[in-house]
């Protein structure tokens, strides 16, 4: 009977893990679309366009690559930034989303698809963004079955987090990075799992393309051999391991080697120097279970007792060579954001430029409901679960999830490599908890009372829930459908185990009513989960930030235009080698859409040189135009928003400029741009604050807009209204006030030395005589 | 005290080498190669600890390349071995195409730094 009854259960078996291949296939390509298309708010809502800062300076850099080729691309010396030094681009940049875009493109073309490369560029995010989720299933495949991975795939199809970094437009680095990310961790799990040098090579690969796309490779870095290290304390050592990391760490940092931008530091710095330790004490660990094999337990005691004595002087003289190694490169081996990873207030003691950048921050407690939502409350479940019974692969995720919540409350923008880890954990907890409580409901259905039938009564409760699913909505359907996977395979291995496993599993059934209940709220998580992600998707993160849009009182769209109206300018009105100064915010926009030269741009290599535009910022009129000449500047370019209530404009910015600026030039003091303490543009401002080419630039003829200069950022009146600009002239503002251009005024042909000094005096007194507050002059 | 553990550690190596002269040949050989390519990377190593490693590309591919090759005919062993039972179903035709692929990269790479 058992025999019959076998050979007929396997035939069905293979029958449903067929149909639920393929089943899961549609799954699959569905998340795919599902992935592409949530991310097309910000074409649908906006246009077709290029995002925020950095993303113009890659679509500049692939323009420069589809135009003129590989060879030209890594050569190529930008002169149009950080006027006079250059920037060497070929090799300070980290080329993967490039070559990436321009590899698509060049294909598209090639099939005669005439797409720009524009369109190509705002389209890698949401396409990358559908591989990612592939990618999450089949890592979270590797880790907890089928089920969890395409539950997770699903979570990390819409997880606002990566949803952020990821919408149609937003071409960073990052939109390929997270997909390159998940990828090497599920190849090197792959690898780990079947101990496949073929697999080995493809995750060396992976990294490779890791670390062509992202400094976060560092992270990858360090995890594994992190993984590598728990699970040989722990006592997991297996050939497999070795296999899945020696290989690595070999091929990983000679093809990291490769990238012009990391070059040799793949072996010189210290964040790579975990990953040689550990591959020395894997390979110490390998010797020592390879001679354990071959030997008598005996024996094995005394080889130990003899290697021991010898292997501690060895190990303390390597010791002492790679301390001395780490000690004698500067900064101990570590660059500035990796030490402020590792020490959160690093940053803000030393480096105010890293600091400065808002995504630098630690986040605030909103930030973890706003961008991983319900996931952070299943993280906990998905942890436990990841437990029983601990795997090599599940244990690596758990470290995954806790070095990742480290992270990103360093640094908000972290929370990217945070979201694939919550999704999987997430994905495994809810999977785990369909298993647990559809598995109770067939075991407690009519009729099936003995443990034999099981099989029918879970063909039974299959169809049932196939039911229930048909009503809900398709991601319910994907929910529902891992659980069923999840148990099948699960039942594989409890076949060969004894009937008290079976017993066991009896006994942690649920209630009925308990469970149906339980799934019932799942579902409606879940729902919330999709509710809040596709809002996150449309009103939060789609908006390209440089077309702003607002709702009049009357419900009215009005869009704000004013940045590219001001670049349009500059482009059509300058001459081709005009330079133009501007904070470092905008230096990328400036280039890419006026294509002028700028001094100094968001790629803040030299401290020193955005140190001098934020101290010419912070100057009065006359010394910044001395700055400005000296740099051979012809226009500055200030973002106000006083008029329409732009948030994050210069002024709100001002404070950065200050710092920096005072950091390399200590004449520039942030207490003189300070009334006790508080930072303030009205009456009560210091008179250095009003003074400075900021205030003047951003403020000027500001009155003549409503007659009282009312800033609607700030909320309040301006201190200074009426005053004369003596080194500049205004020669553009859009319709806004939101991008103020202002020439240089050539310097004067004739300089008349005690007469000049006496004419500025009167100059500023006829000025301060007309101004409303009548604030004395303090420069003379 | 010092009689006794000369003669454990004699004890050992004798057991040792009965252990592997039991090995198969075609490991021997792999180990060979091993050692060979580890003697190599320390010549190299030693090289440079003398004479400095100015062209830091050159030491750098070299000396990978021999790491490299002594960890890929590692795994290689560790694959094709018949006592290890995790790879009991992995035929050793396959092993041998993987690690010749893994080393086609890697020389590919190692090409690289030439020069």
């Amino acid at each position: 009977m058992a025999d019959g009854e076998s050979s007929k259960e396997a035939t069905a078996r293979t029958l449903r893990n067929a149909f639920g291949n393929v089943l899961s296939f549609f799954i699959l390509l569905l998340i795919g679309v599902l992935a592409f298309s949530i991310r097309l708010f910000s074409v649908i809502k906006y246009e077709s366009v290029i995002h925020e800062f950095d993303p113009y300076f890659n679509y500049r850099v692939t323009q420069f690559l589809t135009k003129n080729g590989i060879y030209d691309f890594w050569n190529w010396f930008d002169d149009r930034t950080w006027y006079p030094l250059g920037r060497v681009i070929g090799g300070t940049v980290y080329p993967g989303l490039t070559l990436t875009a321009g590899t698509l493109w060049w294909l598209l073309n090639s099939l005669n698809i005439p797409l720009s490369v524009e369109t190509v560029c705002v389209f890698t995010a949401p396409i990358f963004s559908a591989f990612a989720s592939w990618a999450t299933y089949l890592l979270t495949k590797e880790v907890k079955g089928t089920g969890a991975g395409l539950t997770a795939a699903v979570l990390l199809a819409m997880v606002p987090s990566y949803i952020s970094r990821s919408v149609a437009g937003s071409y960073d680095n990052e939109a390929v990075a997270i997909f390159a990310l998940i990828f090497t961790f599920y190849l090197y799990i792959k690898t780990l799992n079947t101990g496949s040098l073929f697999y080995a090579t493809l995750n060396a690969l992976a990294y490779f393309y890791m670390v062509c796309s992202w400094g976060g490779y560092t992270f990858i870095i360090n995890l594994i051999p992190m993984h590598v290290l728990l699970c040989i304390v722990t006592g997991r050592y297996s050939s497999r391991l070795y296999i899945a990391y020696a290989p690595l760490v070999v091929l990983g940092t000679l093809l990291a080697a490769l990238v012009p931008v990391v070059g040799f530091n793949a072996v010189m710095t210290s964040e790579h120097f975990a990953s040689f330790l550990v591959f020395i004490i894997i390979h110490v660990v390998a010797l020592v279970y390879h001679v354990k094999g071959n030997l008598s337990p005996r024996m094995f005691k005394v080889a130990v007792t003899l290697v021991v004595s010898v292997g501690l002087v060895v190990c303390c003289a390597m010791i002492a060579v790679l301390i001395a190694l780490v000690a004698s490169s500067p900064t101990k081996g570590w660059s500035g954001r990796s030490l402020s990873l590792l020490d959160p207030t690093y940053a803000s003691k030393y480096i105010p430029i890293i600091a400065s950048v808002s995504e630098h921050q630690p986040p605030t407690w909103p930030s973890y409901f706003m961008d991983i939502n319900v996931l952070a409350f299943l993280v906990p479940a998905g942890i436990i679960a990841c437990f029983l019974p601990l795997s090599d692969a599940s244990s690596f995720v758990v470290l995954y999830i806790v070095t990742s919540v480290y992270f990103s409350g360093v640094m908000v923008r972290l929370m990217l490599v945070l979201a694939p880890a919550a999704c999987i954990m997430s994905g495994i907890a809810l999977s785990e908890a369909f298993n647990v409580l559809t598995r109770s409901i067939k075991f407690q259905l009519p009729g099936s009372s003995g443990t034999s039938q099981s099989r029918d009564t879970s063909l039974n409760a299959d169809g049932e829930q196939n039911d229930r699913a048909k009503t809900e909505k398709m991601d319910e359907t994907v929910k529902e459908r891992p659980s069923k996977k999840n148990r099948k395979k699960e039942k594989e291995p409890v076949e060969k185990a004894s009937i008290r496993s079976r017993i066991e599993r009896r006994l942690l059934v649920l209630p009925l009513e308990a469970s149906v209940i339980a799934i019932i709220l799942l579902v409606l998580l879940g729902a919330f989960y999709v509710v809040h992600c596709v809002w996150a998707a449309a009103e939060a993160y789609s908006a390209p930030s440089i077309v702003l849009t607002t709702y009049s009182r009357d419900g009215g769209l009005h869009v704000f235009d004013d940045f590219r109206e001001a670049y349009a300018w500059l482009s059509h009105n300058t001459e081709v080698d005009d330079k133009v100064a501007s904070w470092w915010d905008y230096g990328y926009q400036t280039t890419a859409m006026a294509n002028r030269t700028v001094i100094v741009d968001n790629n803040t290599w030299n401290n020193t040189h955005i140190a001098t535009v934020g101290t010419a910022m912070s100057s009065p009129e006359k010394a910044a135009w001395e700055i400005f000449n000296s740099l051979d500047v012809k226009y500055v370019l200030v973002v106000f928003g006083g008029l329409v209530g732009y948030p994050s404009d210069d002024i709100n910015k001002f404070l950065w400029m200050v710092r920096i600026g005072g950091g390399v030039f200590p004449h520039i003091k942030e207490p003189d741009y300070l009334r006790d303490g508080q930072y303030r543009i009205d009456s009560q401002a210091t008179p250095t604050m009003l003074n400075c080419l900021m205030y003047k630039l951003s403020y000027y003829r500001f009155v003549e807009t409503d007659g009282k200069a009312f800033d609607r950022v700030r909320q309040t009146e301006i201190g200074k209204k009426y005053f004369k600009l003596t080194h500049f002239e205004e020669v553009f503002t859009t319709h806004h006030w939101m991008v103020r251009i202002y020439k240089l005024k050539p310097p004067k042909n004739r300089i008349r030395g005690k007469t000049k000094k006496s004419k500025l005096k009167a100059s500023s007194t006829s000025s301060s005589k007309r101004s409303a507050t009548g604030k004395r002059n303090p420069w003379h | 005290m010092a009689r006794t553990t000369s003669r454990d550690a004699q004890a050992l190596f004798q057991s040792l080498r009965s252990a592997y002269t039991a090995t198969p040949t075609s490991l021997k050989i792999i180990d060979l190669y091993v050692v060979f390519a580890v003697f190599t990377a320390i010549i190299q190593v030693v090289y440079m600890a003398i004479v400095g490693s100015f062209p830091f590309n050159s030491f750098l591919s070299g000396v990978l390349s021999c790491v490299g090759t002594a960890v890929l005919a590692v795994c290689l062993r560790i694959q094709v071995n018949k006592e290890n039972k995790e790879f009991k179903d992995l035929p050793p035709e396959r092993a041998f195409a993987d690690f010749v692929l893994c080393n086609l990269v890697l020389h590919l790479v190692i090409m690289n730094f030439l020069g």
